[in-house]
Parts: structure tokens; C-alpha cells; sequence
């Protein structure tokens, strides 16, 4: 309304918001417009004879097969579990629920790091695979948990009326409806998958990112580098567009009035024993082993792995790059969630669409990108912690944005205007009613951008300002050297860390799949 | 429901504070410089001897030293794209292939005349732009339980071959192996090194990093590895509990497996602390610098004012490493005949 120039001063200054989120979605674009143009300026020839090569059909074949095995193991054990906890009756089930989200307090390189730390030999793809499965499955499983405790049981009960077993129930009425949910989840896993470095560097598997990392150790920014991120790009566009194939436009809300009656659990009846120890065996490989691999390393450590010139430094500087990122990436989601809410057409979902690509990119390409972009073209901000938070705000902006979105939508604009009728300024309308509503929403969308930054590996090292050191760069220089024990503060604290912030995303989870 | 929208407000409003406090501390390091000066170091050597020789050098200057860790390549590359803007004064590495990179690019001052004094010829480029500051051997590493000594290679040519294959790890993604391929192009030719390297890929376990190839030969997943000297010596100092399986073996007789390679130290053209920078150096091949190379837990060859090396390594000159002038190796063309090779 604002925008077309109804009423005067209108708090949301429309116009300033479009051309704010227009600037912030060129910014955005920065990664693939890098990708783009290095492609173009190598030359046809030098880009045939990097990209045919034996070196990349190896990586080629290492990647897919990285994703078609672990995807399918992560559906399964994310609906499984999801099922299990949310429609049988299995003892414990409120506990089970947490529980099948806590890896995702453990961060992949640390899991890969306690379970190479304790099995030496362990490498190659059989080893991505077992420690990317246990590290990305609740991915899928806090949406589907999410929406399986949402379904409308009606639909099930008039299947289950018209003559179909509990199993053809499940597969014909149930898993349809997770679709989404499912699709989601597994692009998610997916593009871990591709981007990340640390973990499958520490076992020896050779994936694109890891790949690029070794270029970027040997060149720079060299050519075979960039060439491997322009395919690794590709990859990920590739799964973007399966993603939106997959969910298709079907809707799935329930739109009968009344509430919702409340889901059947099944009885599991002598089936309870398999499954306990089924989710145990989940639980113990994915939660218990690298906790016991970490604390086997503290003590045997001891004291002396406790150097406080090292340890405080690293983590006030990553406390300070997390919360401040946090801040940024919320404060530059706002403009976007506010169109895409208040003022939704073509345009606001073009914003979000190039939002969603750069979401996509892996942290090696965004480092690889900046770190170029600010040589070339603004070296006053070259290896300032400006440029490693402007990273991070671009590969964590989503995070904040389905938060903000969520919270906004919650918020309606009538609210500010009767504030406004009982006069209250425009702007004092808007900072009391309207971002006093969707607060507790953004503070869960910085929770979330906070732990990714903690977490954040490649485009931290390429990045860093001189003389940083955040938790997970002190850790991967510490491991990287074998010092194991070395390495198990930084291990720790990251898990501590991550706890809370994994607890926000479960209790989220279940809120946003009610919208 | 108000009570937890305002504590959470409030965290949001601690964090706003915390994190400004943090942020301004870490955007300006260049206004709290002491007296005696500072300077950037960006650092390819391994993070804990560069520590140790940065925290004696403030200790006894009191210029304080930032230091940015990468590897060889990675910062010559660096510091080429930086050009004339690059925040570093010192580079330091472990091989000289990225040295040379540097220099041809002209991007090095010239070494202190007192400096180039300390350190015999043997060690430092004939153009001295950069400083020999250390050394390291390449070393057979294997498991004599599964190699008999009769049957150990006679040189490291003998690696690409057949009844090699599957039996020696290397750490081809790391500097270090790919400064000896940088001594083996320079020593056997363009097309035989393109033929090593074929052979090579065939036969090679990799291993990210020497001190894992060796790790891996310790645990019996592998016959052999090659690696630089410094990694058994260290380890066998510290619980040899990745190297009480492992026997060094030197190919000596000038081969290209017996390349010693310099690790190299150069002042930046652009430092605008060139004083401090070369004192830097000055410290590092000097008497104090070179002795932490002889009793610190580096046990890389010490190579300057006449500090004898730790006691434990096989002496420098029983090596028989062939003589190459490291200004002559070329990193650009490894990297390119690795990549063409499928190394990469």
C-alpha cells in the first residue's frame, strides 16, 4: 500500500526497502557471477582441457555416488525415526524425539575427526558415507517429525476405513504427504554434501570441495580451481531445480474448520524391542562415539592442551564473528521478508529466488569469489573482518530469512495501523508493534546463523583476517597435524556450543510446520 | 509469553554490545602498535616452530609479529595477486619453489648484507632475494617387517614402476612433495618427470600430509611412504606412537630422492616496515633463531652461523644431495604436470 503512494510517511518506506533488498540480491549474486565470469575469461580451450579430464570424472563419480548412497540411508533413517517417535507408541517417544535431533549439535568434521581419530583406517567413500549419514540424517528428520505431527489423521482414518493395511496406509497416504517435508530435507543433505570440506578431507575422500581446497593450497586462486567450482556450481543449481521438480505445487494444508483431531499412534506391541535398539545403534554411533572420542583425546591431553594464549583468543574472536554475523544477517534479511510479507508479487520472489541460489553455494566458492573480488576491486577491505562477515551474512541469509518471513507473517500490518489511529507516530507504530512481534522469530533466525558461523570451515580459511583464529580454524590446524589430543578443547566447545542452538531448531520446527 | 520475548530481546541486545566490543578490537590491530613496531608474517612453515621463533624475536625486540598461516603455494600466489597492496612484510616457507615464484615475480627486497653473511652459499639463492632460514631431506619411510632391505628402491625413479604399485603413500596435495617433484623436473627433464608422475598415479596411495603417509606405514596399511626426514625425527622424539614401526631410508648417491630442500625467508618490495622485517630475518638465521632449529621440536636441518644441527638427524653433508640451485625450481609447472597427471 505504502509503495503506491497512499499515505503519506509510511514507516515501511517501501520504495527504500526495494531498492535496499535489490542491492542486497545483486550482492548476493556475487558467487556465481565470479563463477560466471572466470568461466568466460579462461578461455574455451584452457576450460575444455581443465574440465575433461580423467581428475574430474573421478571427482565426478566420487560426488554423485557420495549423494546417491547417503541420501536414500538419510530418508530412511530421518522418516523412520520420524515415525517411529511421532505414530507408534514406542516407550520414551517425547525423549526419542530430541534425541534423533542431537547430531546435529556434533559438527561433521568433528564427528569425521572422533571417528578417524579412533578407526585410523577408515577412508574413501564407505567412510563419507557411514559419517555423513550419521551427521545429516536428523536434516530430514526435524521437517518430516515436523509436519508427520501436523498430518491430518482424518485422511488416514478414511483410508484405513476404505479397507487398507497400516503399511499401505503409511505408503499411500502418509509418505505422499511428507513430500515436501522429504524434498526439502534432502536437498539440504544434498548440498552439505557437496560443500563440505573438513570432514571427508580428514578420511580421505575425494569430493569437488575438497578438491578445490587442494587447488587453492597449490594456486591460489588458480584455474583448475575455479574450473572445479564452476562444476561444483552446476551440481548445486542441478539440485535446486530437482528440489522444485520433486515438490511440484501440490498443497497438502488442511482446510475443514474445527481442530484437527490427534493422530493414532500404532501399537508396536513385540516390534518395541527392535525398534529401541534400531534408534540405540543410531544414537550410540552418531552422538555416543565421537562424544567418548573427544573425551578419550581431553584426557589424555591433560592439562596442557589447555593453553589459554591459544584457547580464549579463538574463542572470543569466534564469539564475536557469531553474534555480529548473527546481527548483520538478520538486520539484511529484514528489507527481503518484509516485501516478500507485506508486499508479495513477482518481483519480491524474484529477490528470493536469487537468495535461494546463492544458498546454494558452497563456502569454498564464496570464498574463493570474495577473496578475488577484493584483491581485484576493493583492497581497502582485503583481509578485513569485513569481508569474512559479508560471507557469512551471504551463505547464512536464509536462515534468518525463513525466520524473519515466519515471524513478519505473524505480525499483521492492521495492528501497526490501529496503533497508528491512536496516534502513535509512523515509525514508533512500527518499532513497537511490528518488530516487537516478530523479535522472538528473528532472535531464532540469528540462533541458527550463530551456530553456522561456529561451524564454518572453508570460507573462514580462505578469509580470515590476519592473525584470526576462530574454534574451528584452531581445530583444523590442530588436527591437521595429527595432534588429536591438540585438537579436543576446540572439539568440545564447538559440541557445547551447538547444543542450545540445536534445541532452538527443534522447538522451530515444530511451530513452522503449523504456518 | 512477554517475559521470554524480552529476555530474548535482551540476549539480542547483549549480543549487539558484546559483539561491538569484539569487532572493533579485531578491525583495528594497527592502533595499539607498540613502540618497537610490527609486522605481518605470512607463515607456510609448520605454525609451531614459526611460533617459536616469533615469540623469541618479540621477547628480544619487542616487535610484535601478526602472523597469517597458509601453505608455500597458496601464499606466493597470494602475494603475487596482492601485488604492491600485500599486508605481508615476511614470507616464510618450507620449500623454495614458492620463494622463487616471489622473486621472479619481483616482488622481494634485497636480504640484508649481514643477513646473506650468516648463511652459507649452499642455502640461499645466488641472487639473494631470499634466505635460506632451514632445511628438511626426503626420506624413504617403509615397514621393514614388509620391505627386506635388499629389496628397498635404488633410486626414487624406481617408485613408478609395476611391482610398486599400491605398496608407498605420498602426500601429493602438500608442498613438500611437490617441491621434490620440483627437484626431479629440474634435474631429469620435463617428459621424464610427466612419465614419473603417470606411474606415480598408478602406484600411489595419497595421504593428506606427510606425518599421515607415515602414520599410515606405522599401522601397516601400506609398505612405504615419502616424506621429509623431520616427521619420523619427531615423532620418535615425542612417543613414537606413530613411527615404532618405521625405518628411515636416505637414497643418497645424488638422486633425485635425496633432494634437500630449502626452506626459504624474503622480505616484501612493498613492506612499509622493512627495518623490522629484516631484522626478522636477521634473528631467524642468526645464532638464537637456527638453535631453536637444533633443540626445539622442529628437527629441521639448522642452516645458519654455524649452528650444528640436532644431534639425532643424520648429518647434512652424509646426505649426498644433488646440488640444484633452488632459484630453478618451478612450482607453476609442477602444479600444472601434477594436475595433467590427475594428482591434482
Amino acid at each position: 500500500m505504502a509503495g503506491k503512494g497512499g499515505r503519506p510517511g509510511p514507516p515501511s518506506g517501501a520504495t527504500t526497502l526495494v531498492i535496499l533488498a535489490t542491492l542486497i540480491a545483486a550482492f548476493s549474486l556475487v558467487p556465481l557471477g565470479y563463477v560466471a565470469f572466470m568461466t568466460l575469461t579462461t578461455g574455451w580451450d584452457t576450460v575444455m582441457e581443465l574440465v575433461f579430464r580423467p581428475r574430474v570424472g573421478e571427482l565426478l563419480l566420487n560426488t554423485i555416488l557420495l549423494v546417491v548412497v547417503t541420501l536414500p540411508l538419510c530418508l530412511v533413517l530421518g522418516v523412520g525415526g520420524a515415525w517411529l517417535v511421532e505414530r507408534t507408541d514406542l516407550r520414551g517417544h517425547r525423549w526419542w524425539a530430541l534425541a534423533l535431533a542431537a547430531p546435529l549439535a556434533i559438527p561433521a568434521f568433528v564427528n569425521s575427526y572422533a571417528w578417524a581419530s579412533t578407526i585410523p583406517s577408515l577412508a574413501g567413500l564407505g567412510a563419507g558415507t557411514l559419517i555423513a549419514t550419521l551427521s545429516y540424517f536428523p536434516l530430514i528428520y526435524i521437517p518430516v517429525a515436523a509436519t508427520l505431527g501436523r498430518l491430518d489423521p482424518a485422511i488416514e482414518q478414511s483410508a484405513a476405513s476404505l479397507g487398507l493395511g497400516p503399511w499401505a496406509v503409511f505408503f499411500r497416504v502418509v509418505l505422499p504427504q511428507l513430500r515436501i517435508a522429504m524434498a526439502g530435507g534432502s536437498l539440504l543433505v544434498a548440498l552439505h554434501l557437496l560443500s563440505e570440506y573438513g570432514a571427508f578431507a580428514m578420511i580421505r575422500f575425494d569430493t569437488f570441495t575438497t578438491a578445490i581446497m587442494i587447488q587453492f593450497q597449490s594456486t591460489f586462486n588458480g584455474a583448475a580451481g575455479n574450473m572445479l567450482a564452476s562444476v561444483l556450481v552446476l551440481l548445486c543449481l542441478l539440485l535446486l531445480v530437482s528440489e522444485a521438480k520433486i515438490r511440484g505445487n501440490a498443497r497438502y494444508s488442511r482446510v475443514g474448520s474445527g481442530a484437527q483431531g490427534l493422530a493414532i499412534r500404532m501399537r508396536l506391541g513385540r516390534h518395541e524391542i527392535g525398534a529401541q535398539s534400531l534408534l540405540v545403534a543410531v544414537l550410540v554411533l552418531s552422538v555416543c562415539v565421537p562424544l567418548y572420542s573427544v573425551v578419550r583425546w581431553l584426557i589424555a591431553g591433560g592439562i596442557a592442551i589447555w593453553d589459554p594464549t591459544e584457547f580464549f583468543p579463538a574463542l572470543a574472536q569466534t564469539m564475536g564473528y557469531g553474534l555480529t554475523g548473527a546481527l548483520v544477517t538478520c538486520v539484511v534479511a529484514f528489507p527481503m521478508a518484509f516485501l516478500a510479507v507485506r508486499h508479495a508479487n513477482w518481483f519480491s520472489k524474484l529477490l528470493e529466488l536469487s537468495n535461494y541460489i546463492t544458498s546454494s553455494m558452497p563456502g569454498i566458492v564464496v570464498g574463493l569469489a570474495f577473496v578475488t573480488v577484493a584483491i581485484r576491486l576493493v583492497p581497502g577491505i582485503y583481509q578485513s573482518a569485513y569481508v569474512l562477515l559479508a560471507a557469512y551474512v551471504l551463505l547464512f541469509l536464509p536462515r534468518a530469512l525463513v525466520n524473519l518471513r515466519a515471524g513478519l507473517s505473524q505480525a499483521p500490518r492492521e495492528l501497526e495501523e490501529a496503533a497508528r489511529s491512536l496516534g502513535r507516530s509512523p515509525a514508533v507504530a512500527f518499532f513497537r508493534v511490528t518488530l516487537r512481534l516478530c523479535a522472538p522469530a528473528a532472535a531464532g533466525g540469528a540462533a541458527l546463523v550463530f551456530l553456522a558461523i561456529v561451524n564454518e570451515l572453508t570460507a573462514t580459511l580462505l578469509l580470515a583476517p590476519n592473525g584470526t583464529r576462530t574454534l574451528a580454524t584452531a581445530f583444523w590446524a590442530k588436527s591437521s597435524e595429527i595432534d588429536y589430543a591438540g585438537a579436543a578443547p576446540y572439539a568440545l566447545l564447538m559440541i557445547l556450543i551447538s547444543i542450545p542452538m540445536t534445541y532452538v531448531l527443534f522447538q522451530q520446527s515444530k511451530k513452522a510446520a503449523g504456518q | 509469553m512477554t517475559i521470554r520475548k524480552n529476555v530474548l530481546t535482551g540476549l539480542a541486545l547483549l549480543a549487539t554490545a558484546a559483539l561491538s566490543l569484539t569487532a572493533c578490537s579485531s578491525d583495528a590491530p594497527s592502533t595499539d602498535a607498540s613502540d618497537a613496531g610490527e609486522i605481518t608474517v605470512y607463515n607456510a612453515q609448520h605454525e609451531s616452530l614459526a611460533k617459536e621463533w616469533v615469540d623469541a624475536f618479540t621477547a628480544e625486540t619487542g616487535i610484535k609479529v601478526t602472523v597469517r598461516n597458509g601453505s608455500d603455494t597458496e601464499m606466493s600466489n597470494q602475494i603475487i595477486q596482492e601485488g604492491d597492496a600485500s599486508p605481508a612484510d615476511v614470507f616464510l616457507t618450507e620449500n623454495s619453489p614458492a620463494m622463487t615464484q616471489v622473486e621472479n615475480a619481483g616482488l622481494f627486497a634485497d636480504i640484508d648484507e649481514a643477513t646473506v653473511e650468516q648463511v652459507p652459499a649452499d642455502f640461499r639463492p645466488s641472487t639473494n632475494k631470499w634466505i635460506g632460514i632451514a632445511a628438511r631431506s626426503t626420506v624413504f619411510v617403509y615397514d621393514a617387517k614388509k620391505i627386506d632391505e635388499d629389496q628397498l628402491p635404488q633410486s626414487m625413479l624406481d617408485l613408478e614402476k609395476p611391482e610398486w604399485k599400491g605398496k608407498w603413500a605420498a602426500s601429493p596435495t602438500g608442498a613438500d612433495f611437490q617441491a621434490i617433484v620440483a627437484a626431479l623436473l629440474e634435474l631429469k627433464g620435463e617428459e621424464a618427470t610427466a612419465q614419473w608422475l603417470a606411474g606415480m598415479k598408478e602406484n600411489v596411495t595419497a595421504y593428506k600430509g606427510n606425518s599421515t603417509a607415515m602414520k599410515a606405514v606405522n599401522a601397516g596399511e601400506i609398505d612405504a611412504a615419502l616424506i621429509y626426514h623431520y616427521y619420523y625425527y619427531g615423532d620418535q622424539a615425542k612417543t613414537g606412537e606413530n613411527s615404532k614401526n618405521v625405518t628411515p631410508y636416505y637414497f643418497k648417491n645424488e638422486d633425485p630422492g635425496a633432494f634437500v630442500s630449502v626452506s626459504g625467508g624474503g622480505v616484501l618490495a612493498s613492506s612499509k616496515h622493512a627495518e623490522q622485517a629484516q631484522e626478522f630475518l636477521k634473528f631467524v638465521t642468526g645464532k638464537k633463531g637456527q638453535e631453536i632449529l637444533k633443540t626445539g621440536t622442529s628437527f629441521e636441518y639448522a642452516v645458519g652461523s654455524d649452528v650444528a644441527s640436532n644431534e639425532k638427524l643424520v648429518p647434512l653433508k652424509e646426505l649426498q644431495a644433488p646440488s640444484i640451485d633452488p632459484a630453478k625450481l618451478d612450482s607453476a609447472k609442477v602444479a600444472e604436470l601434477m594436475t595433467k597427471a590427475g594428482l591434482l
